[in-house]
């Protein structure tokens, strides 16, 4: 008896329309984020994360009535991420109905804003989403960098480093992504999953590369990840979620069924 | 029909719980709000609560809600408090240097600690954050049709340790056990977020919106 690991399945959404494809066998619409985000929570989704890819200003609106949408029909928690920027996007969302946000980029260009936020909102609900590619070379100790725009700028900043002051200023939750594995389904990227999760003290979620079930029981056993975040893996039916949960239990993770 | 007030002392999302109320029990009138007239006229009441405690205990004193609570609960309708609003119940917590609470019920609300380790001795994180499993310790119309050792969701730092034994409704164990829920002849009160729960926590909700206070 306790805490189970979490899985959760990540939707990438574009004004108002889950983009990247998913294709579950039995759905008529395959875009709409509120219908896929049931079907995930009846198989046994343990959160949904709801990344708003949007950039105009207008498509923000209509983020906003799709998280007030989901927050009606959907009673696991729900992260929001993507373009949150200012307490004012955080209380925005909140009030939509989501329960937690995900900062990513703001954090890096000015890191007073996790605290500004923790301290207004409270660290519980928020995420600092951490994008780590491998710089050290090999034959040299493993070493993680943050970088930004999608994996294509380096900021200089150590990514365990990154998370501990990050934690240090109000983060409940680290969401970390490993950007040399994202897409590679070759799994994640272990080494800097438990180096990170060893180094602070709240929830991390591990992120990127998940291509089998096998990946998820590694980011939990050795990755030592309090949570498996994962996509294409479940929008294209290759496997279910109570396959995965299955699956991690037999092999002794406990998870929710 | 009938009506719930969902206190509205300006912490968090109260949306997740509105409609949480209004998916299992379509028609019921649901009011966000800390207006006193409000809250005495409900058929029941609902104390939410996120964030840190120092804060929302500063809101329900600055808005009166401690005495809509104490009127509530003194009135025997159905009270349900959820998180921060089972803790705002006990006499103090330790969270913020120290913060005195309504007293309603005795108990202090203590931090998880640095050091809490799981059976085989891997350290735990603090918030305890997910889906854990849920003891009844009794029998309860607002446990009725919930499986015992159901998991629910939860996101805190802080635990309840209630002063009296008889007063546990359900307890939890993350590193060491700690008391999840509360039964006290009309009022329940829950760590967890039901309201997130899914199946189990909406039986729960529902169960709240049929009970009439009584055991």
């Amino acid at each position: 008896m306790g805490l189970a690991k979490r899985i959760i399945p990540c939707l990438d959404v574009e004004n108002g329309r889950v983009v990247k494809g998913v294709k579950f066998l039995d759905i008529r619409d395959a875009g709409d984020p509120v219908e896929i985000a049931q079907r995930y929570e009846q198989q046994g989704a343990d959160e949904i994360t709801f990344l708003d890819i949007t950039a105009s200003h207008e498509g923000r609106e209509t983020t906003v009535h799709t998280v007030e949408r989901m927050a009606s029909e959907v009673f696991i928690p729900l992260t929001v991420g993507g373009g949150i920027r200012t307490c004012e996007d955080i209380r925005r969302m909140l009030n939509a109905g989501a329960d937690k946000v995900s900062i990513n980029t703001a954090a890096v260009f000015n890191p007073e804003f996790v605290q500004q936020a923790a301290e207004r909102f409270g660290s519980q609900c928020i995420v600092v989403a951490i994008d780590a590619k491998k710089v050290s070379l090999p034959g040299e100790t493993d070493r993680w960098e943050i970088f930004t725009h999608g994996g294509r700028k380096p900021t200089g900043f150590d990514a365990v480093e990154w998370a501990k002051k990050m934690v240090e200023l109000g983060a409940g939750e680290i969401l970390l992504t490993s950007m040399d594995q994202d897409g590679m389904k070759s799994g994640f990227d272990l080494g800097v999953t438990r180096a990170i999760s060893e180094a602070v003290k709240v929830p991390v979620i591990a992120s990127g590369g998940v291509g089998n079930l096998d990946h998820l029981v590694d980011g939990v056993l050795q990755g030592k990840a309090d949570a498996v975040l994962a996509a294409s893996i479940f929008h294209f039916n290759e496997y279910t979620i109570p396959e995965a949960k299955r699956y991690m239990q037999a092999r002794g993770i406990e998870v929710r069924l | 029909m009938s009506s719930i007030a969902v206190i509205d002392y300006g912490m968090g999302n109260l949306h997740s719980v509105a409609k949480a109320l209004e998916h299992v029990q379509p028609g019921v009138e649901v009011l966000v709000t800390a207006d006193p007239q409000q809250v005495r006229n409900a058929d029941r009441v609902l104390l939410p609560g996120v964030g840190a405690i120092r804060d929302c205990m500063a809101e329900i004193r600055r808005l009166g809600v401690d005495v809509e609570v104490a009127e509530a609960i003194a009135s025997g309708k159905p009270f349900l408090g959820i998180c921060v609003g089972f803790q705002a119940l006990m006499d103090f917590s330790e969270e913020n240097g120290g913060v005195d609470c309504l007293s309603e019920f005795s108990g202090k609300v203590k931090f998880f600690g640095n050091d809490l380790k799981d059976p085989s001795g891997q350290d735990l994180k603090v918030p305890h954050m997910g889906w854990n499993q849920v003891k009844q310790a009794i029998d309860h119309p607002l446990w009725q049709g919930i499986d015992d050792l159901s998991r629910f969701y939860f996101v805190h730092s802080y635990y309840v340790k209630l002063a009296e034994q008889s007063l546990v409704a359900g307890t939890c164990d993350y590193g060491l056990p700690f008391d999840v829920a509360l039964a006290h002849k009309n009022v329940f009160a829950v760590q967890f977020h039901p309201e997130k729960s899914q199946q189990a926590g909406l039986q729960l909700l529902q169960n709240f919106l049929n009970w009439d206070g009584s055991l």
